[in-house]
Order: structure tokens, then C-alpha cells, then sequence
């Protein structure tokens, strides 16, 4: 028989927070990398940080909530080390990519216009769509991909945003306006140019 | 009067800051004589839904994510040896 801990509170040992818990936190991670195996560790990684730190749960919060907070700071590590790993490509000003798009007429006219988009609200509900716009969002370079996830699709505002980046306001808005470009080039290319012959 | 390069550009930041009611007008006189323009817009318009039809897809695809069996075990391996 164990007794209950002074304080009152019943925890659970590790292999239970597993099974209990283990593919809630999976999902989260695994939500917010797309990467299997590094959501396999983060999920190892907090639950032995959660062993260690057993004593600091205080019990205001319930066990999943805990182990979830735990995640996410082992997330905003994880983020961090790797968007700092990565080359910076946020230098605002002397826009390569976006000059290339324009010519250098008086009215810096579109070099290719954006063509016409059939339909795009019907694209939204076919699978075959989402399988090229996560295969668009993967091609963009690391920390592009990063910017527009974070802000598009996960809603951070760009405050928030830059805390993960760790980078600039300003150079959230050009990794963001890079990735929007790319995106609509892509998903232009393949799809709403696919079948229009010629 | 704007070039198609100053309303990329303004259409872009467009999506982060609202423009100033000259900025906002200058886009609109441009659009009417630039279908180009105006599709870049509407555009980016989508690409914006996109994103957020892209996260309920996502979360509802959530729900069948979990550890593997495998996983589970050598997780589970390693909190015995901690």
C-alpha cells in the first residue's frame, strides 16, 4: 500500500501519464511540427521533465493541463534553437524575389500577370487541393513556412509570432509576404494552371 | 498613380496593417484599370481562407494521431531507466 503524499495529491506514475496522456501531447506536437519522430521525443522529453518535476505541480491545474504546459515550453525551445539554426533570409529592403516579378518598365508591369483562378472556393472542399497546398507550405524555405503557420494557420498574432522566431516585427511581415507569394505562385502552378492546356 | 509593383506591395502589407485611406484609394484606381492587380488581391484574399480551412481540416485529422505502438514502447523504455 502507498500512502497519499502530504500534500494530498495523488500523482500518477510516468507509465500511467503515457498512457493516459501520451497521444494527447503526441497530437500537439505533432500538430504544430508535422514531424513524427520529434514529436515521439518532445513527448519523452516532457514526460521525464514531468518526473522530475513532480513536486512543482501544485494540483490547480488538472495533470493533462500540466503535462500540456510542460510541452509547450519544451516546443518553444525546440522552435527557437531551430529557426536560429536556420541561415537569415528576413533582410528587408533589396527584395530579389520580389523585383524578379516586375519589369522594369515605367509601370513595373507584372513580368507573368497572376493568371485567372477558376473556382478557387470549390478547390477548398477536394482532397486532392489540400494535398498540394501542404506540399506548397512544405517547399517554402524553413523559417517562411514557420512565419505563415504560425500566423495563418495556428492564429498567433505577429507579436507572438516573433517571441517563437525570435525576430524582428518588421521581419515577420517580409518572411510572411515572402511566403504569400510563394504560396499563390505554387498553388497557381499546380493547380489552378493544371488542365487549362496549352 | 501606383505601379503593379507598389500595389503588390501594398496588397501584401495590406494584409497585416490597414492601409491609409490615400494607400486604400490609390490600390482601388489602380485595380480598375489592372485585372492583374485585382486578382493578385482576391488572391491572396483565399490564400488567407486557405489557411484557416486548412486548420479545421487539420484539427479534425488530429483526432487519429496517436503514439504507435512502438513509440509508446520506447518511450516507456526510457522512463524505466530514468
Amino acid at each position: 500500500m502507498t500512502k497519499p503524499s502530504p500534500t494530498g495529491i495523488r500523482l500518477s506514475l510516468p507509465e500511467v501519464w503515457l498512457e493516459q496522456h501520451g497521444d494527447t501531447l503526441y497530437r500537439y506536437a505533432y500538430f504544430r511540427i508535422n514531424d513524427a519522430a520529434l514529436a515521439e521525443d518532445l513527448v519523452q522529453d516532457t514526460l521525464l521533465a514531468a518526473l522530475q518535476a513532480q513536486e512543482s505541480f501544485a494540483g490547480r491545474s488538472t495533470e493533462r493541463t500540466w503535462l500540456v504546459g510542460i510541452l509547450k515550453n519544451k516546443l518553444i525551445d525546440h522552435l527557437r534553437k531551430y529557426s536560429r539554426e536556420q541561415t537569415m533570409d528576413t533582410t528587408p529592403g533589396s527584395d530579389q524575389d520580389f523585383d524578379a516579378l516586375f519589369k522594369d518598365d515605367n509601370w513595373s508591369h507584372w513580368r507573368t500577370p497572376p493568371s485567372v483562378w477558376d473556382n478557387p472556393s470549390a478547390a477548398l472542399e477536394q482532397q486532392q487541393f489540400w494535398t498540394v497546398f501542404s506540399d506548397c507550405l512544405g517547399a517554402l524555405p524553413g523559417r517562411q513556412a514557420e512565419a505563415f503557420t504560425l500566423c495563418e494557420i495556428e492564429g498567433l498574432d505577429g507579436n507572438e509570432a516573433c517571441k517563437v522566431l525570435g525576430v524582428a516585427t518588421s521581419n515577420i511581415w517580409v518572411l510572411l509576404h515572402r511566403a504569400r507569394l510563394r504560396l499563390r505562385e505554387c498553388l497557381e502552378t499546380h493547380w489552378f494552371d493544371q488542365g487549362k492546356g496549352g | 498613380m501606383y505601379t503593379c509593383k507598389e500595389v503588390t506591395q501594398l496588397v501584401l502589407e495590406k494584409q497585416e496593417r490597414r492601409l491609409s485611406w490615400r494607400e486604400h484609394l490609390g490600390v482601388r484606381i489602380h485595380f480598375l484599370i489592372c485585372d492583374a492587380c485585382a486578382r493578385f488581391e482576391q488572391q491572396m484574399q483565399f490564400l488567407r481562407k486557405a489557411a484557416r480551412y486548412f486548420a479545421e481540416r487539420h484539427e479534425a485529422e488530429e483526432q487519429n494521431t496517436v503514439l504507435t505502438p512502438g513509440a509508446k514502447k520506447r518511450i516507456r523504455d526510457k522512463l524505466r531507466g530514468a
